[in-house]
């Protein structure tokens, strides 16, 4: 009887997915998925890398006794209260959405990717309590104290990415259980969670983090150099974050390799579509830029031998081509393949710029002169938000017609509910006026006296920063 | 207990404190909505903001800890529920944000119009939110939802008779709480008239969702007999006798301004209605849905519950940490913070 109310409920289900969503509320679902997780990660690597770097600061000016550090610890915190809240609620919308949008995917497979996931309420429990405490007892507890407060903070937020990362990384190489008449009968939740695209798709993103808040924090202060303010103050506020980012930013380029290595092995076609390969080829070529025109890539530069040199090592390994897939599984190869050149691209032009600091700091113990850095700086962190928007893009149209590769497509992981679009229109409103007021508080946050100044602290006046 | 038990139970331990503590902040909302113009409610705001300030982000998390609990535990009660309830928890959700970011740039920004507006979106959405929360949840309790993607009537399903009342009462009851551990907090503080004014609110409140919850009870004689019969005679019963009692223990040390005892009883009385509803409806979750048919396989649930058992033995110090240290605040709320 049990059984046969289970079966009811199965194929109950059914009917309707086959059916699935229109094509515009699909596209619409999407669209939404991706706004918002766009959004989310950026206010994400904030909140993972900020707290280290404010809490390095604040740190350095308890062993140094200096001033200026406690003061720009100070004016951090502030800002990261903010982030943290924007933060926080960005991410819920994304847990709901992950049912409301995708119920196909998470009725099945929820349970597979669940145990991240409740890592990650926990990473977020740690995360919310002692940003409470650092936030808020600031002045009640003895220094040594509060700097304590602030390290369950940095690793609550690198486990968070960690986890959710994770979770995502299921998706892209998916093991560990076995499905029958479209339930999951079993489960080994902890291989599912270290599966073969986890270990260098969360080291990836975590150090992406670092690079996203160095870069983003070190450029406000660019800019007030830039306008003259380049005393002590400005000068450490540059510096700080600007070398954690630049001491992240080379591991970051051999890990995208190694990245790069994991998709060659596990997402073949992803490859292929990063890299505009149609043609199934021994000694393939790396293609740089290009433009797909009738399932061609054309006007690319070709430097011979290099895809199957990086790939696998050798310069005549094979590399599938995109000819064997039917088209409508094939993932939008313009899409990712630029998606693909303007990540590597960006993170080429982070390294340079971080060669350039750490030559000029060897000769002579000093920033690079030229104004010409200060500008590089100002726009780096603007480059570490694409490079990083870029890179979710290869990662996720990547896997497109699947939303579980190999397992489960988009189209049936998708609510079937009509009318998606205008829940797609009403969000996308509420992110332009979130986006515009967040910008705006920054700006403010940036440009007024924030906290108040102990009379030992009064010599140091108009630290506006921008 | 078998593990889908353990982990329904766990899940609603996580909803409770939701309600408990998430609650109470949407709550604070409530009170600052109507807390009058800007010059008159000052003192009121300011109560609730410091209040709230430190502690609502870690409230808020039991929300999310429910939500990924219910995927990774109950798989196709979460599709099933958010596909057919999708209108009502987009609402709910656009309600989280526009609380959760008004409520922080409010703090920060300056101007009195800036502030007037934030704080007009952070009180509205505290309101909107838990209703539509509520709704939810009485289209649950009232077996609108059937198992499957979308089966359940779009717009229908949750504005059934049991859904309103369902949404009324979740706006109630955080209006409530709030108002009785606000006047704890007033109290603190030394500010006579500020306690006294939460005292009266909590006072009227507490009458308003104890008559609330006797209407729901013969709406849902009506609208979900199952539900009912358990509540009045069956294995729910318990529960029901336990909020009625706190309930008006509740009142009655209100009116002795024992405004400590209170915070426990009106949190009785709360946790009796969802436990009620919790059993009364065990062991089907959505019609023709039980809890053995809709729960992930057993290595799942083994490792989600050490893995959240491990947690609580770092958690629940750190957030007894985090209330012990802002209760005790409130002794000196106009010494200055970090964030001022
Ligand atoms: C600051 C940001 C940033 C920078 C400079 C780079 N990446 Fe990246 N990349 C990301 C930020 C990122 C990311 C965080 O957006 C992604 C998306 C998914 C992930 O785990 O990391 C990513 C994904 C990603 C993928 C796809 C992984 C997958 O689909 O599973 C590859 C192959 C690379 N990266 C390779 C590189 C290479 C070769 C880089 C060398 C310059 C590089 N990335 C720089
Ligand atoms: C753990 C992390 C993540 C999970 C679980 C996740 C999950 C999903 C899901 C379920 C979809 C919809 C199904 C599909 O289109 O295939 C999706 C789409 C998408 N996600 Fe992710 N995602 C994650 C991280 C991210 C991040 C951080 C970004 C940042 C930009 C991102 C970008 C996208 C994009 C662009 C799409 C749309 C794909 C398309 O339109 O073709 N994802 N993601
Ligand atoms: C499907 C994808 C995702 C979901 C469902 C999700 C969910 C959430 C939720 C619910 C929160 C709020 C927690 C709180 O109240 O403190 C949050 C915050 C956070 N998320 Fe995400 N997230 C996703 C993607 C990501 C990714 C890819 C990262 C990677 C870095 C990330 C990192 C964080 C961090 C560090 C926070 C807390 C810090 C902050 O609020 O700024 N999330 N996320």
């Amino acid at each position: 009887m049990e059984d046969l109310v289970l079966a009811r409920v199965l194929t109950a289900a059914g009917p309707a997915w086959a059916a699935g969503a229109g094509p515009v509320d699909l596209a619409a679902a999407r669209s939404q998925m991706a706004l918002s997780l766009g959004w989310h990660i950026v206010l994400a690597c904030l909140g993972v890398g900020m707290p280290a770097i404010t809490l390095l600061t604040e740190w350095r000016g308890q062993r140094t006794g200096d001033v200026h550090y406690r003061l720009l610890a100070r004016r951090w915190a502030r800002a990261l209260g903010v982030l943290f809240a924007v933060g926080a609620v960005s991410g819920t919308i994304l847990s709901f959405e992950m049912g409301l949008l995708w119920p196909g995917l998470m009725g099945v497979y929820g349970e597979v990717i669940g145990l991240p996931f409740a890592l990650e309420a926990i990473a977020f429990f740690v995360e919310a309590i002692f940003l409470g405490i650092y936030l808020y007892a600031w002045d009640r507890l003895p220094p040594r104290a509060h700097l304590l407060t602030g390290v369950p903070i940095v690793v609550a937020g690198v486990a968070s990415a960690f986890f959710v990362v994770a979770a995502n990384a299921w998706m892209q190489t998916p093991t560990a259980f076995a499905v029958e008449g479209g339930k999951v009968v079993s489960v080994e939740p902890w291989a599912a969670m270290f599966n073969p695209a986890t270990p260098a798709q969360t080291v990836h993103m975590i150090l992406a983090a670092f690079m996203v808040a160095g870069f983003c924090m070190a450029g406000v202060y660019a800019v007030a150099m830039l306008r003259g303010r380049r005393d002590r103050y400005h000068r450490l506020g540059l510096l700080l974050p600007l070398t954690v980012a630049a001491l992240v930013t080379p591991a970051q380029v051999v890990v995208g390799d190694w990245a790069a290595r994991v998709v060659a092995d596990h997402q073949p076609i992803k490859l292929a579509a990063m890299e505009g390969l149609f043609r199934t080829e021994r000694g393939a070529p790396l293609h740089v830029g290009g433009v797909v025109v009738d399932g061609e890539l054309r006007y690319a530069l070709e430097i011979p031998y290099a895809l199957s040199l990086l790939a696998h090592g050798s310069p005549d390994a094979v590399i599938a081509g995109l000819d064997g897939i039917a088209p409508a599984d094939r993932p939008p190869v313009n899409v990712v393949h630029w998606a693909f050149q303007i990540m590597v691209g960006l993170g080429l032009a982070l390294l340079a710029l971080s060669v350039w600091l750490a030559v000029s700091w060897r000769r002579r113990r000093d920033l690079p002169g030229s104004r010409w850095f200060l500008r590089a700086v100002a726009v780096s962190g603007v480059a570490a938000v694409l490079a990083l928007e870029a890179g979710w893009v290869v990662t996720e149209v990547g896997r497109q017609p699947w939303t579980v590769y190999g397992v489960l497509r988009t189209s049936e992981a998708v609510n079937p509910a009509p009318g998606l679009v205008y829940g797609f229109v009403l969000v996308a409103l509420v992110y332009v006026v979130l986006t515009a007021a967040v910008v705006y508080v920054l700006r403010r946050l940036a440009r007024d006296v924030p906290v108040p100044i102990a009379p030992q602290e009064s010599d140091v006046t108009g630290y506006k920063v921008v | 207990m078998p593990l889908p038990e353990i982990t329904l139970a766990v899940l609603w331990v996580g909803l409770t404190a939701y309600v408990l503590f998430g609650g109470a902040d949407f709550g604070g909302g409530f009170w600052d909505l109507v807390a009058g113009g800007a010059r008159a409610g000052r003192r009121q705001r300011a109560l609730i903001e410091h209040s709230i300030g430190p502690v609502w982000e870690a409230n808020h998390v039991w929300l999310i800890f429910v939500i990924v609990l219910m995927w990774t535990g109950i798989p196709p009660v979460f599709a099933a529920v958010t596909s057919t309830l999708y209108i009502p928890l987009t609402l709910a959700a656009l309600g989280i944000i526009g609380r959760g970011a008004a409520f922080a740039f409010r703090k920060v920004s300056a101007e009195l119009w800036q502030q007037r507006l934030l704080g007009g979106t952070f009180a509205v959405s505290s309101v909107l939110t838990p209703f539509f929360l509520g709704t939810a949840a009485g289209a649950i309790a009232s077996g609108r939802v059937p198992p499957g993607l979308a089966r359940g009537d779009l717009v229908g399903s949750w504005l059934g008779p049991t859904s309103l009342v369902g949404g009324l009462l979740a706006v109630g009851t955080a209006a409530y709480l709030a108002a009785v551990y606000l006047a704890r907090d007033a109290q603190r503080t030394g500010d006579a008239g500020l306690t006294e004014a939460f005292r009266r609110r909590a006072l009227g409140c507490g009458a308003v969702v104890g008559v609330l919850s006797a209407a729901g009870l013969l709406v849902l004689r009506a609208d979900a007999p199952r539900l009912f019969a358990e509540l009045t005679s069956g294995r729910a019963l318990p529960f029901l006798v336990l909020s009625v009692l706190a309930g008006l223990a509740s009142l009655v040390l209100l009116w002795l301004r024992s405004y400590v005892a209170v915070r426990v009883t009106a949190a009785l009385a709360v946790v009796g209605l969802l436990w009620g509803w919790g059993m009364g409806q065990y062991p089907t979750l959505l019609p023709g849905l039980t809890l053995r048919q809709a729960a992930a396989t057993d290595s799942v649930l083994a490792a989600t519950l050490v893995s959240l058992a491990v947690g609580a033995v770092l958690l629940l110090p750190s957030l007894w940490w985090l209330y012990a240290t802002f209760q005790r605040e409130h002794t000196h709320p106009t010494a200055p913070t970090a964030d001022q």
